[in-house]
């Protein structure tokens, strides 16, 4: 089978217990003082995008999440890995 | 008996001068070598420091890319056998990241780089590190980093196992909020593994070494080296 070319999307997040003080800031120190004070929580993180070449989508994203994992491209003591979006690239 | 420790240089290593300068010039028995990560062979050597820095740019995570290095499998013999494997700052992240320490490096709480003199209780006196020390000492030695917030989901394993090495405290060793630079979880500034031979912690004792350094004159960075050559050599003996 062909091999085609896909991106995958990651987020690497705190987990909920570690706090993120990036998100806090933007939260309490810019948004709640230029009132925007309906927003009550902004979370931070890290983006991935990752293109790769690969038999289908669901092969893209296994490749992923085994290097991601192997290679604690995040960090489980601390952070979620969130896989947001497989694509044909 | 002189002991032969390596300093490893990751790209972005920046205090590895500093803790060569100290280990060959300042301190007594030690015979250290300045070792391009890459080059690093552990069977020539009785033990193994990293160095504070940026290894890597810092890029993805402190620490994680210079985790993958040759080295660090080099390294991972000399855990593995006793040998003391021992982390300062960046060090300390790499070591975490490499799994051969529990827990994280997060982002400072302040969001700022901190660079200033802290105070280091003393928690555990026969580590790698601290076993020239005594239990609540409190030495006066400088930190300087922006990713030391330390975290752990599993505080309470190490509290039992006693591998909580070093905590920030007032000068009069009292663990208070105020005294915790960083945010870091009950004011953990320093961990060890099980066997007490790998160690790693924020602060840099090759920045402590010297009075002329100090702004209060102590020299207490020795204690950490002067641990280290003495693990050496009671596992030696």
């Amino acid at each position: 089978m062909n091999r085609q070319e896909f991106q995958v999307e990651i987020t690497l997040m705190n987990k909920p217990a570690a706090r993120d003080p990036v998100g806090e800031t933007i939260q309490k120190d810019l948004l709640a003082k230029k009132g925007y004070d309906m927003v009550f929580n902004v979370r931070s993180g890290q983006f991935l995008s990752i293109n790769l070449k690969a038999t289908d989508e669901n092969e893209a994203k296994k490749i992923v999440e085994k290097m991601c994992n192997d290679l604690r491209i995040f960090n489980p003591v601390t952070q979620n890995l969130t896989i947001l979006k497989v694509s044909k690239s | 008996m002189t002991v032969k420790l390596a300093v490893i240089q990751f790209a972005g290593s920046n205090c590895d001068l500093d803790t060569i300068h100290v280990l060959n010039n300042v301190v007594d028995g030690i015979e250290a070598d300045l070792v391009w990560h890459n080059l690093f062979k552990e069977s020539k050597y009785d033990g193994v420091i990293l160095p504070g820095g940026f290894a890597f740019g810092d890029y993805l995570r402190a620490g994680i890319i210079a985790a993958h290095s040759p080295a660090i499998d080099e390294a991972r013999v000399m855990l593995d056998d006793g040998r003391p494997v021992i982390g300062f700052c960046n060090g300390f992240q790499i070591l975490t990241e490499a799994q051969f320490l529990p827990g994280a490096l997060l982002r400072n709480d302040s969001l700022k780089f901190i660079c200033k003199w802290v105070n280091l209780k003393v928690e555990n006196n026969t580590t790698a590190l601290s076993n020239k020390m005594n239990i609540r000492d409190v030495l006066a030695i400088p930190i300087a980093h922006a990713e030391g917030r330390y975290y752990t989901d599993n505080l309470k394993e190490l509290e039992e196992n006693n591998q909580i090495v070093f905590r920030y405290s007032t000068e009069n060793g009292e663990l208070t909020k105020e005294a915790n630079p960083n945010g870091s979880l009950e004011n953990i500034a320093g961990v060890c593994n099980l066997e007490q031979n790998c160690v790693g912690f924020m602060p840099h004792p090759e920045r402590a070494s010297e009075a002329i350094l100090s702004p209060k004159r102590t020299t207490h960075g020795i204690l950490f080296f002067n641990s280290i050559v003495e693990f050496i050599k009671r596992r030696i003996s």
